[in-house]
């Protein structure tokens, strides 16, 4: 190395300099069509999926954008009406059910192929099923399962002969399942991606059926029976289907790709957007939606969402354990003011755990805006005017929306009832330590529904449900949910036997029901048959792209 | 020679001398006056706000500046310009406190690891390689959880990553500074090693030290927004600047009155600092004396 | 020169055990396990998770075969994407990262450097406060707020550049190199600004201006390689900090790079991606800290003495 910086290597510096600025400046030039009007032509929807996929594996999968992929890559037996959500036939074309609503038989379209020309037949459930039920997998959706006769006992190890659990393949394309008690809402259970069949070839070739992890799901290797097939998946940057000419459906399939990207910035999104990169967004920013609403912008669409925001409430801490104190706690919460000042998205406020009108289910609930009844609930308690009430605690994972929430809450509380309250953010992982732990106050929490039924809402506080997480227990209560409920001769029984439960919770308020969720969703106006529903499950199959102005752009 | 006698008659003065050179640089001046008083605003806060800071009006919502509210409300109609004079108590604290911990680290480490050289600087240096690679973030997380909440935490925290930057610059003008003419000389003259740092090693760096302390500064102020969202720092509704900036770029296009006006308070806080910071540095340089 | 390069890199094997052995026992004393989730988890999937990855031996005995993976250039399978390794999800994000990084620092050493130095020409004239008073501008507009106000100019109201995106939409790396790199532009201007007047008031330059030399080239020949030390000694840990803490830029932009990893791995607890992260930046900011001194030897000859001495 010379010591001394002569003029021909600072030329040269200078040289390299201009090199890699001109690089970086090329082809920034030149008008460039956005991504929605060029897929509008070639028929590729591109759509913001939030996150990166952890897992396409139907059986390991979780979130919410891993199955936005997997609905287009695989199917059920059964599938939804885009709208209504009534099963409609997926791979099975029809199905009997037996007179004590116990045995279903599912007969399968002869046409049904494997993307990669296999055929696909009953005996793929009966795998699959039975992988699914592997412990070693670790799929956290395997409760799913348990309405089948003996899955529960197969899964937890009680009986090791997976002839006893209620699948059977009668012939190639007749598939038999016993359930242990009618079940209402099974056929739904069936368009769940934890239900979904998996190519035995495939899994197989790639490790054990029970390995999670392996690569089968990668592009060039997964084998799907679904609407479209993997072409790309770069990390971080996107998910690419096309459609499956193997697809039973091949001919009414009206897009040719889906582009999926993950976006984890929900306002990054939205600018995406609003730049026309995204046919799609499913996140939009609190702020942003009045803005959209007052332009009475049509790519906004708010529907309703089978979630339910809460509060959990510890009932271990001392100052909580009196239910008068959490009842004022629940009434002094003025849900109109925070759903309409702050959430702003059409956001109903909720006074019971179960979304009213899941399944015809509608709970009853005393519950009520009522500061002058609560103050009186919390001087009962020994609390007059809040004097002498502990300091509390909220317990919030980090993210605007909870701040702004707990932050009214906080004050709500102070004014009605005197008394004060302190946050606490966490970490996302933290949190969930915290709140599985019950090393907390007061805790934020939400709820989304699997499936369309007041049992996935109320079995969550049994004495040892998993997602109690309150210390709550009530043996009348598990009584109702897990023994009365799944006898109930029809129907209206069952349901009444909910409300009686869930008054129960109520009057008890181990947690504080706040809000129901809506999905709001961004929508180009050019994205047809794109139809809002309580699950926010598109149905790519049959979504198609038509500008509405074709003449333009 | 001549030089170096000369300082080392006036040294004890270096300091009265700065003063009569800095009072005299208005631009210096106008930054002192800009922080001073928002110190002044800072600590008077309690009694002078127009609002509380946690005093909402939900009906009222985000509002433009007013004459109700000068600097308009937030969406749960709280008052800006009270949120920012209490943000400016938080983040004032953090500012200084916080950045006078990473200097005092920083300035002390890369002096002795500059000045001994040999393995104790190879090992010093490499000690700061090891914190420069530590993933930050699980480091807070397990700080929180093995102490709790703590605001003397947070300082802590931002202490334990800002004074690396610092040691490695202070270490390098330390390096070439030993190696000068007149240090060469002092040593020749037989001053003892520490008269040397004390006269000749510390005011030659002061002058890359303070303007790296004002950089420090704003940055320091916006970590701290970073840590009160993993749950170490300050918790809602208390507020800081860095935090308010962080609300306000959400919403930059619905309500900018709301990153407006705790930006530009900032930035205020940063030139005042920025001149008093140059102004200082020209003062104590024992160069310019000579000029 | 080599030999002390040589010496540095020795000295890197004990740093790189000491920052790998810390980071893993912080990271597996962090509360909150890579498979809790929302929902609760049933004790036997945990079960399942935990003798797939390991997790159910003890703790020094995981240490111990981890140690031995890493030696060999295996830095395991990742806990959150299940199937891939993490040699590859930094395989995958490597790229767009140093390509970002590079770009970056050209903006900053591209407007740092000529503002500082354009500053220190004239120190207390216009000269000297725009580009300073620009350069303060630049610290205080952290690239969180940088970021979305450019999108919104210039590409969501002028339309001129993409909002997002990496190498899909011509000019879309625009957009992020200016964001990440006015930054350290204005701390580059800082710093060269103040090393230059350092400098310029040294005994030798006066008499290279008593000579009556030209500005131009009292600047250019005899300043600027004193002057920029400081300015040497920021760049080894400005880069390898560009390199992992673009994850602001990163996220805003849409790209596919490393920070997003490693801020992401951290929230999921993903213990061997953290890891992995770790170990990669810690012979990042080494070899780069290294380069920043050795440049700084090459730029300051005096200094080579001292560190031939150095062992």
């Amino acid at each position: 190395m010379k010591p001394q910086v002569s003029v021909s290597t600072a030329s040269q510096l200078s040289a390299i300099i201009l090199i890699l600025t001109s690089s970086l400046l090329l082809g920034s030039c030149g008008s460039s069509e956005n991504n929605v009007s060029k897929g509008n032509r070639t028929g590729t929807l591109h759509w913001g999926n939030g996150t990166e996929p952890q897992s396409l594996d139907p059986h390991i999968a979780t979130g919410v954008p891993e199955h936005k992929i997997i609905i287009a890559l695989m199917e059920g037996l059964v599938l939804k009406d885009r709208k209504t959500l009534e099963p409609r036939p997926g791979v099975a074309k029809s199905w009997e059910i037996s007179d004590d609503g116990r045995v279903y038989t599912f007969h399968l379209r002869d046409n049904a192929r494997w993307s990669n020309g296999d055929p696909h037949n009953a005996h793929d459930y009966v795998w699959s099923w039975w992988r699914a039920l592997q412990p070693a997998l670790g799929n956290l959706y395997a409760y799913m399962y348990f309405s089948i006769e003996n899955a529960k006992e197969y899964y937890e190890g009680e009986i090791s002969d997976f002839e006893q659990v209620g699948v059977k393949a009668l012939d190639d394309l007749t598939l038999q399942v016993t359930l242990k008690n009618p079940t209402p809402y099974f056929l739904q259970l069936l368009d769940h991606y934890s239900l979904y069949p998996v190519h035995q070839a495939t899994v197989e070739k790639f490790g054990s059926a029970d390995q999670r992890g392996t690569r089968w799901t990668y592009e060039g290797n997964i084998v799907g029976n679904g609407a479209f097939q993997l072409r790309d998946w770069k990390i971080n940057r996107r998910v690419v289907v096309e459609r499956n000419p193997y697809y039973w459906n091949a001919d009414n399939v009206r897009l040719n790709e889906i582009v999926y990207y993950p976006t984890e910035n929900a306002i990054t999104e939205e600018r995406m957007f609003r730049a026309g990169q995204l046919h799609y967004s499913g996140t939009v920013p609190a702020d942003k939606i009045a803005t959209y609403q007052s332009n009475n912008d049509p790519a906004l669409r708010i529907d309703p969402y089978l979630g339910i925001y809460f509060y959990r409430i510890n009932v271990e801490t001392p100052q909580l354990q009196d239910k008068r104190v959490r009842r004022a706690l629940g009434m002094t919460i003025d849900r109109d003011q925070l759903t309409q000042r702050i959430l702003k998205a059409g956001q109903i406020p909720a006074y019971a755990i179960t979304p009213p009108g899941t399944m015809g289910y509608y709970p009853e609930s005393d519950l009520r805006f009522d500061p002058e009844a609560a103050r009186q609930l919390l001087a009962d308690a020994g609390y007059p005017n809040g004097e002498g009430f502990p300091s509390t605690e909220i317990l919030y994972n980090t993210s605007e929306g909870h701040r702004k929430l707990a932050v009214a809450i906080q004050q709500m509380w102070k004014k009605h009832l005197n008394i004060d309250v302190t946050l606490l953010n966490q970490e996302w992982k933290v949190y969930l330590n915290s709140v599985s732990m019950k090393d907390y106050q007061i805790g934020r929490a939400g709820w989304i529904g699997d499936y369309v039924d007041p049992n996935n809402f109320l079995d969550m506080f049994l004495c040892n449900g998993g997602n109690n997480r309150t210390g709550w227990c009530n043996p009348v209560y598990d009584e109702l949910i897990l023994k009365h409920a799944p006898e109930a001769k029809t129907q209206e029984e069952r349901l009444e036997i909910f409300t009686q439960a869930e008054k129960m919770l109520l009057a008890d308020m181990p947690v504080i029901p706040i809000y129901i969720y809506t999905s709001n969703n961004l929508v180009d106006p050019s994205v047809k048959n794109f139809s809002g529903n309580i699950l926010n499950q598109p149905s790519f199959s049959e979504i198609y792209l038509e500008p509405d102005n074709g003449g333009q752009q | 020679m001549d030089r170096l006698q000369a300082m080392e008659e006036k040294g004890s003065s270096l300091w009265r001398d700065a003063w009569i050179k800095l009072s005299k640089n208005y631009l210096a001046l106008f930054g002192l006056g800009v922080i001073a008083l928002l110190c002044i605003v800072s600590l008077l806060t309690p009694w002078i706000a127009p609002y509380g800071y946690e005093e909402q009006n939900l009906m009222l919502g985000a509002t433009a500046p007013s004459l109700e509210h000068w600097l308009g409300t937030d969406i749960f109609g709280r008052d800006m310009l009270t949120r920012i004079m209490y943000g400016g108590r938080v983040s004032l604290m953090v500012g200084f406190i916080a950045t006078a911990v990473a200097l005092v680290i920083g300035v002390l480490w890369g002096a002795i690891a500059g000045f001994v050289g040999g393995r104790v600087d190879a090992v010093m240096m490499r000690i700061v390689d090891i914190m420069y690679a530590l993933p930050f973030m699980i480091f807070i997380v397990l700080l929180m959880v093995v102490f709790g909440r703590n605001i003397l935490l947070l300082f802590l925290a931002i202490g334990a990553v800002e004074w690396l930057t610092m040691a490695r610059i202070v270490r390098s003008q330390v390096m070439s500074l030993r190696k000068q003419e007149f240090v060469e000389a002092a040593y020749s003259l037989g001053l003892s090693q520490w008269t040397i740092i004390r006269r000749h090693i510390i005011p030659n760096t002061l002058g890359p030290v303070i303007v790296y302390t004002t950089l420090t500064i704003p940055s320091v102020m916006l970590l701290e927004a970073f840590l009160s969202f993993l749950g170490l720092g300050i918790q809602p509704p208390e507020s800081s600047w860095g935090l308010l900036i962080n609300y306000g770029v959400e919403t930059m296009e619905e309500y900018p009155w709301l990153l407006i006006f705790p930006g530009v308070t900032l930035s205020l806080t940063l030139f005042a600092l920025n001149f008093l910071g140059d102004g200082l540095r020209d003062a104590l340089d024992p160069r310019t004396s000579k000029d | 020169m080599l030999r002390f390069a040589f010496n540095r890199l020795l000295q890197a094997i004990p740093v790189l055990l000491i920052v790998i052995s810390a980071t893993f026992f912080l990271v597996h004393s962090a509360p909150g396990g890579p498979f809790s989730a929302d929902k609760a988890v049933p004790p036997e999937v945990i079960r399942a998770l935990e003798a797939q990855y390991n997790l159910d031996q003890p703790l020094w005995q995981q240490y111990v075969s981890y140690l031995g993976d890493v030696l060999q250039g295996d830095l395991g399978p990742s806990f959150k994407y299940s199937g891939r390794t993490v040699n590859e999800l930094i395989a995958a994000g490597l790229p767009a990262t140093a390509e970002l990084a590079m770009y970056a620092m050209l903006v900053a050493l591209i407007i740092g450097i000529s503002a500082g130095v354009l500053a220190a020409m004239r120190p207390n004239t216009m000269q000297d406060y725009l580009p300073m008073s620009a350069a303060m501008l630049g610290i205080c507009m952290p690239s969180f707020l940088l970021g979305p106000i450019l999108v919104l100019v210039f590409g969501i109201h002028l339309e001129w550049l993409p909002v997002s995106g990496w190498g899909d939409i011509p000019g879309d790396k625009i957009l992020p190199a200016i964001t990440l790199g006015t930054g350290y532009a204005a701390y580059i201007a800082r710093l060269s600004r103040g090393g230059m007047l350092e400098v310029l008031s040294q005994d030798y330059i006066r008499t290279a201006r008593a000579k009556g030399l030209s500005e131009p080239l009292i600047i250019f020949k005899h300043a600027l390689r004193g002057g920029l030390i400081p300015v040497v000694a920021f760049l080894g840990p400005a880069f390898a900090g560009l390199l992992g803490g673009s994850f602001v830029v990163e996220t805003i932009f849409q790209i596919p790079g490393l920070g997003r990893f490693y801020v992401q791995a951290a929230f999921n607890r993903d213990y061997t991606m953290i890891l992995g992260m770790t170990v990669f930046f810690a012979t990042l900011i080494i070899l780069f800290n290294l380069l920043s001194d050795m440049l700084a030897l090459w730029l300051n000859p005096k200094l080579r003495q001292q560190a031939g001495g150095e062992s």
